[in-house]
């Protein structure tokens, strides 16, 4: 069972995102950077099944040289081979990537066989673009479904599981398939020691590609309008409770 | 020469964010001129036809296919495109819902367009022939972007709750239209169905309590399921939360959890990230009790308690207690 996870390198933002004066990206000056989260779980959800079922996980990133970051932060919680599509300068956008994604795999399926799973996030943290994975889907030709909560391989099939607002939804996809994973499927694990150490020593495969610009072009970030609030403060400690409960009255949740 | 709206339903019945959208496709038709169309995906849904007719649509194009009961992203998006192809239209509208954006992407991909998700605003003096510029909201709404969309048909989805339902009610045209599907779009279907139990969910609670990393265990959430229930509300948590293992992750508030406009949403020991906040922020009211006065959470809420929220969150349900006579 060989499964190839695609993540994304993106800012890990706090109390507020910040933008560049010329509104070109993210200010990232004061923040770290992660794996987006839906990824993340998706790394746990192959590695996971790749000890259930056997077989290894591999890791790929379009991205800057930094996000190697990325790839050995999942090296370091199972991930045994790891691939960096070098770009340079500003993000890519979707059809791009997606394309892009999708020769990657070709050519390292050509190499070293078909991937029977292939592992996107539902969305990325940053652009929420809900669409690279299932781009790079149709161009393979292999069945996706995204918003994935669940994950079962049983004789060739991918039994996902999906939540909707009528309830929990079953596919049967059958192998090789793309599946985009939603955080909430798993709880990562946070890497030992002894997988940090093993995951400086994994070699990061450089992949060049080169992909046509797509048709939707970004042309500024900007900050919503701040809610400001004049915050009423009720009280201090467990004196404001009496505060409060008048408060739920008046608003009417207190029956 | 239309716009398109990609009407949304499950087994026959339609989604609320596809009026939102049936109202966004006329304003943009009226602007650019044209006419607004509709596609229903399978016959079960055939009856929605009224409906769209009473938002202004004056064709309805409805896809039948055998295959087509229930749900399926691949046969939905190769559907959409085969009446995409046929009829050309200048715009395609589908809802900004995690359904809505599956089945957009799929058209873009099947149709190797652009695709922009999560839309907030078009330009008004988009005329129908130049590239349409969009604002669409990331980061989950945290932040926007002005993009332009350089395509000769134009594929978006409308960021939900961005437009408001309004009527206007027209004649329709009904064009059935028996799309082909091979085997490779027919595996990913709705296989089978858990319902789900009727009752108070996160995402429709009017009252919420929700914990943050300030709760520090899952046993300590025991005062705030106490205070839910006397409230007739639910419990909610943050991410620092279920990254600890404290709670479920369908407890979850936030970008990558569930978005929640309940009446009143109370707070307890959130310091209130970006990411949660985008979650929280359509509540009518927020409650913060936080231990430190300058929490993001704290700042933003219309009211907060200064104090512990292991002694706030009980004299509460004390108090209401007390007021019940219990």
């Amino acid at each position: 069972m060989n499964i190839l996870v695609c993540v994304k390198r993106v800012p890990a933002p706090g109390a507020r995102i910040n933008i560049t004066e010329d509104g070109q990206q993210v200010d990232t000056a004061f923040l770290g950077f992660t794996v987006s989260p839906h990824e993340e779980c998706a790394v746990e959800a192959a590695v996971q099944l790749a000890e259930k079922h056997g077989g290894e996980v591999t890791v790929l990133t379009l991205g800057g040289v930094e996000a190697e970051e990325q790839l050995r932060t999942a090296a370091s919680v199972g991930a045994v081979k790891a691939v960096l599509v070098p770009i340079e300068g500003m993000d890519w956008d979707a059809q791009r990537t997606a394309s892009a994604i999708s020769s990657a795999i070709t050519a390292l399926e050509t190499a070293n066989g078909n991937y029977d799973l292939i592992l996107f996030g539902n969305e990325s943290a940053d652009s929420c673009g809900y669409q690279v994975g299932v781009r790079a889907a149709v161009k393979l030709g292999r069945p996706m479904v995204n918003g994935a909560k669940g994950i079962e391989i049983t004789d060739g099939v991918a039994t996902v599981r999906r939540e909707s607002d009528a309830g929990i939804e079953i596919y049967n996809l059958p192998l090789p398939a793309c599946i985009g994973v939603r955080e909430g499927i798993n709880l990562p694990r946070y890497p030992t020691m002894k997988g940090r150490l093993a995951s400086k020593k994994v070699e990061i495969q450089r992949t060049e590609i080169s992909a046509e610009v797509g048709g939707l072009k970004m042309i500024q970030l900007q900050r919503p309008p701040e809610r400001v609030s004049n915050t009423q403060i009720l009280g201090t400690g467990p004196e404001a409770a009496s505060a409060v409960v008048d408060l739920l009255v008046e608003l009417g949740v207190f029956k | 020469m239309s716009v398109l709206v990609v009407v949304e339903h499950d087994r026959g019945t339609m989604t609320p964010a596809s009026l939102g959208a049936l109202t966004a496709g006329r304003n943009l038709a009226q602007q650019i001129n044209t006419t607004l169309e509709a596609v229903t995906i399978g016959a079960n849904a055939d009856a929605l036809s009224d409906v769209i007719a009473a938002y202004g649509a004056t064709t309805v194009h409805q896809a039948h296919h055998a295959a087509l009961v229930d749900f399926g992203p691949e046969a939905w998006g190769e559907s959409v495109a085969q009446i995409v192809r046929n009829i050309s239209p200048q715009v395609v509208i589908g809802c900004g819902t995690e359904r809505g954006h599956e089945v957009i992407a799929q058209v873009a991909a099947r149709l190797d367009l652009p695709a922009s998700m999560n839309c907030t605003e078009f330009d008004t003096s988009f005329d129908g022939t130049q590239p349409l510029q969009v604002t669409r909201a990331r980061w989950g709404g945290s932040l926007l972007e002005n993009a332009a969309l350089d395509a000769s048909i134009k594929l978006v989805t409308l960021a939900n709750h961005t437009v408001e339902p309004v009527e206007a009610p027209s004649t329709i045209a009904i064009a059935v239209v028996d799309v082909a599907l091979d085997a490779s779009v027919l595996h990913s279907f709705v296989r089978d169905r858990v319902e789900r139990v009727a009752g108070v969910t996160l995402a429709t609670a009017p009252v919420v309590v929700s914990g943050g990393r300030g709760v520090g265990s899952a046993e300590a959430f025991g005062p705030l399921e106490e205070l839910a229930g006397l409230l007739g509300g639910i419990v909610g948590c943050s991410r620092a939360v279920t990254n600890n293992g404290w709670r479920n992750h369908t407890d979850q508030v936030g970008q990558t959890g569930t978005r929640i406009a309940p009446d009143i949403y109370i707070a307890c020991g959130i310091s209130g990230a970006i990411q949660h906040w985008v979650g929280a922020m359509a509540s009518k009211n927020i409650l913060a009790i936080n231990t430190d006065r300058e929490a993001n959470i704290v700042t933003k809420a219309g009211y907060a308690v200064i104090g512990d929220l292991h002694k706030v969150v009980p004299a509460i349900s004390a108090e209401i207690r007390r007021r019940r006579g219990q």
